[in-house]
């Protein structure tokens, strides 16, 4: 398919500015520039039918199921962009004052107080742009409560090896060293190695709860109680916040601060890769630092305050994501008391579901209850016959399915993570389950078919390994 | 009331017998049993769309929406060609995660690949990736790509816009690395300052093109004191500017960082944005986020993938330049769309018409006893003295839907786009006119 840029033709344009009804005026040359500025020229007509073909070239959730590992891709509920939408909203400037913004002040302020109760947190930060920018900020909370106690040997995050690769680059970027603990073959803590691994220079813990093998730490009092009796912190990464919305608060579990991906617990949606949102919530103890403006909800309405000296100061410019913010509250409204618990159920029994029809031929980590995901393993199946979690997922992708994450937990080889999400209907997730079936056994069969796969794409395996090594990044004109 | 659920509940009860449980709480029988809150959340009951949507819309016009704006400082009403908006409004575009699998990812991995191009062509730098959360993080992040182990300071003009300087502030603190403030001279940054400040310590120097004030600095002087001090430029542009002003390709800049807020996304109280990056080929692989690469599939086709990711967080975990892992894609999108709908011409009529009614206002106020503070060339922002207080002044314009520029300590500063028509322009002199002394 052609680009832009190979379609523009000299002298073509739409109209869209009336002429300019000043006087015009130019700058000194020495201001100017001076490379031509040599942007596609194209017809309205052109531009609508490029976008269009791209969309057709990419897979969506509303083109099919989309059982993304750790992603949370669950349907996007459409009134969230009416909401989103909506003039009231997007043609407020960040900068108009107070009394002029109640409307998004009052979003802010009912996201931060729904959230709250949620995760069991008492005050919360919308700046944040994305789930690593949210885990960032946390970990700066944790650099400024401990700096502001005078505890400058804490210079420590302990991170498990089942961990995100976010968790400990996020650590780094906060200015801290990096300690890895390995995890059982659940992928759950080994309370002993945290045992051995804190001390007065630990600043804190990063944990995900259901862990990245979509089981749930049984031990977590145990955990949060040790960390937080050598001194240090404990971070909830939200990246498996779904599992457990509603039924099950961080908050409660001993977490100090938590971090949400509200693209993908509520459903903002995603968007090809962001705008996101890493909303942070924290422990009142915490709040001091959080990042400024903090809304407040005073006798003469909203107001951003300013007034928080020992603030770490702003991650990012004006008010984070602020439509993105938006729309979770308007799913979080949709849903409400019970829709949010429900929807965590029916995501732990629809992994549930598909994990048990899944095992009747793919090898299962962990058998028992999952939480809102499982993983599955093709070691044995590479080994004997060179057919990969990669083959699988190359196979979906001729059956408009989206594959699962490959290759992660890295504790596990050859990972295929799995998580359905509460919004599938058992009708695909049997269709599913046959596809993925009937996928394996054609491999077991035929292992030199599937590294065929795929056939039916919009193109088939991109060489990656040339795409590294002869960099192409941007078309030359 | 309120979910999204596909399964009827006889349906949930057959697939709790095919996983051999009876009841949904049975389902988190590995948690302690004591943490589950049970039925004490406190949120409000769930409501059908329809109620949902009167709510919101109730709580939108709880909001004043400004007919008329001067007021710029970082968000800027330009008008957003209808296709914009429809455009990334498509289903899939919305619903769709990161190109993980580059098969059934083309459609979002050109688009980004285009962005690419065109952020390049608009900054005259070699190499972008494909965007990051915001301008103000852009600029962080790129002050972190100029830092090694000798060199870890960060200089940033006070001339730059407050949110990027106290996230800078930010990123620098949380790195245990120095960052300074290079002071302003009649509203410009001072490059006698900044030269005496430069030394073997520093890493990076950002300077805003137009800065916070609007004004044009001689950003290819001050490149050359930076380099000539053996440290990294990095140039935070507006880049519907850069369709008129000298590039920082063309000031030899090595990073060139910007919100591409102006580039049809709605102003939306502060986001979501766009951050864009940009750099000198040599630091490609300094490059954080995400970026999107051409190569080609077993038959030939042309392809793109996610590229060069040997610098991010999921292989170098704690080795990883930065944890970005996303990109602000749809935004990213927006732009792209907005550029190749407005084209090379639009987007210099945009920009001139911006700049143009920005001098007509400034004259206008001059008029009035509203004068520029500041000399020297500016783009379409600048400040004025204001001959009453500013809240008294704009509380009036207010209340006859004009949102003035925005009072600073020192004057008001204020902004014109093309989406500001000559009358309203004249009708603003008017009514300050009326605000008496």
């Amino acid at each position: 398919m052609q680009l832009l840029f190979e379609k523009s033709v000299k002298g073509r344009k739409s109209s869209i500015l009336p002429p300019c009804d000043v006087e015009q005026v130019t700058l000194p040359g020495s201001c100017l520039r001076e490379q031509e500025l040599r942007l596609p020229e194209l017809s309205e007509n052109d531009v609508s039918r490029h976008y269009s073909a791209l969309e057709r070239r990419t897979h969506g959730v509303n083109n099919g199921f989309y059982p993304l590992g750790s992603c949370t891709m669950k349907y996007n509920p459409r009134i969230n962009e009416a909401a989103a939408s909506m003039p009231g909203y997007t043609e407020i400037h960040p900068l108009q004052p107070e009394h002029t913004v109640q409307g998004c002040l009052e979003v802010l302020y009912l996201a931060e107080k729904y959230l709250g109760e949620i995760t069991g947190m008492d005050a919360m930060t919308f700046q944040p742009a994305a789930g690593a920018h949210g885990e960032l900020t946390c970990i700066m909370l944790f650099k400024r409560y401990h700096e502001a106690r005078g505890d400058q040997n804490r210079t420590k995050i302990i991170v498990p090896d089942s961990a995100h690769g976010t968790n400990p680059a996020t650590a780094v970027m906060a200015g801290f060293k990096v300690v890895n603990i390995t995890s059982g073959a659940d992928g759950c803590l080994d309370l002993d190695k945290l045992r051995a691994a804190v001390g007065e220079d630990t600043a804190g813990l990063m944990l995900t709860n259901p862990n990245t093998l979509g089981i749930f730490e049984k031990d977590i009092l145990e955990i949060t109680k040790i960390v937080h009796d050598a001194g240090g912190l404990v971070f909830y990464d939200g990246a498996n916040l779904n599992a457990i919305m509603g039924v099950i608060r961080p908050g409660d579990m001993g977490f100090d601060c938590v971090h949400l991906n509200l693209h993908k617990t509520f459903s903002t949606p995603h968007g090809g890769g962001g705008p996101g949102s890493g909303a942070v919530g924290c422990k009142s103890f915490l709040a001091p630092y959080l990042p400024k403006p903090q809304i407040v909800k005073t006798a003469e309405g909203y107001i951003e305050n300013y007034n928080y000296p020992e603030s770490i100061g702003k991650v990012k410019a004006f008010n984070g994501n602020f439509l993105v913010t938006l729309k979770a509250l308007t799913y979080i409204v949709s849903l409400g008391r019970k829709g949010i618990p429900a929807s965590a159920a029916n995501a732990v029994l629809n992994a549930n579901y598909l994990m048990k029809r899944l095992s009747s031929c793919y090898q299962v980590v962990n058998t028992g209850i999952c939480m809102h995901e499982f993983v599955l393993t093709m070691e044995q199946e590479a080994k004997e016959k060179h057919v990969t979690a990669n083959d699988i997922a190359k196979a979906l992708l001729d059956n408009n399915i989206h594959p699962p994450t490959v290759y992660f937990p890295l504790i596990v080889p050859e990972a295929l993570m799995v998580e359905p999400t509460e919004t599938e209907s058992k009708e695909t997730l049997d269709e599913a389950a046959d596809v993925f079936i009937s996928i394996y056994n054609q491999a077991m069969e035929n292992p030199e078919g599937i590294h065929k796969k795929p056939e039916k794409t919009a193109v088939g395996r991109p060489d990656e390994v040339a795409a590294a090594r002869n960099p192409v990044l941007r078309y030359q004109i | 009331m309120g979910n999204y659920l596909s399964s009827t509940a006889k349906q949930r009860q057959g697939m709790l017998s095919e996983i051999g449980l009876t009841s949904m709480d049975e389902l988190y029988a590995g948690a302690p049993a004591h943490l589950l809150i049970k039925d004490s959340l406190e949120l409000p009951d769930g409501k059908p769309e329809m109620a949902v949507r009167e709510e919101m819309q109730k709580r939108a016009d709880m909001n004043k929406i400004f007919p008329v704006i001067f007021r710029g400082a970082g968000a800027y009403r330009h008008y957003i060609p209808a296709i914009v908006d429809t455009v990334v409004s498509k289903e899939t575009f919305l619903t769709s995660y990161t190109p993980y699998q580059a098969e059934i990812a083309q459609g979002i991995l050109q688009s980004i690949f285009e962005y690419q191009t065109m952020i390049c062509e608009l900054t005259g730098m070699d190499v972008s990736n494909a965007s990051v959360y915001d301008g103000a993080t852009a600029a962080a992040e790129a002050a972190a790509m100029c830092r090694d182990r000798k060199r870890g300071k960060t200089l940033v003009s006070a001339a730059a816009h407050p949110d990027v300087i106290e996230t800078i502030r930010t990123y620098c603190w949380a790195m245990d690395c120095e960052m300074e403030l290079v002071p302003v001279k009649n509203g410009k940054t001072d490059l006698f300052a900044l030269n005496e400040m430069l030394d073997d310590k520093t890493a990076g120097v950002y300077l805003a093109q137009p800065n916070y004030f609007g004004l044009i600095e001689d950003a290819k002087k001050a490149g050359e004191i930076i380099h000539q001090k053996g440290a990294k430029f990095i140039m935070g542009v507006n880049p519907l500017a850069m369709a008129v002003l000298k590039t920082p390709g063309e000031c030899r800049a090595d990073i060139a960082v910007g919100e591409g807020q102006p580039l049809g996304m709605h102003l939306g109280f502060g986001g979501p944005y766009l951050g864009f990056m940009a750099t000198v080929g040599d630091m490609t692989r300094k490059l954080p986020g995400r970026i999107v690469g051409e190569t080609k599939d077993a038959a030939g086709n042309r392809a793109y993938v996610l590229t060069l990711q040997a610098r991010e967080q999921h292989i170098r975990r704690e080795k990883a330049s930065s944890n970005i892992c996303s990109n602000q894609a749809l935004c990213a999108m927006t732009a792209a769309v907005y550029m190749a709908v407005m084209g090379p011409e639009g987007m210099q009529e945009a920009a001139g018409q911006s700049m143009s009614k920005a001098h007509y206002l400034a004259a206008r106020l001059t008029e009035i006893g509203y004068t520029r503070i500041h000399e020297g060339e500016f783009f379409h922002e600048f400040v004025t003295s204001s001959r009453v207080p500013a809240g008294r002044l704009m509380k009036h314009l207010e209340m006859n839907g004009i949102l003035g520029g925005l009072p600073l300590e020192d004057g008001i500063l204020w902004c014109a786009t093309e989406m500001n028509r000559k009358e309203d322009i004249d009708r603003l002199i008017e009514l300050i006119r009326e605000v008496e002394i």
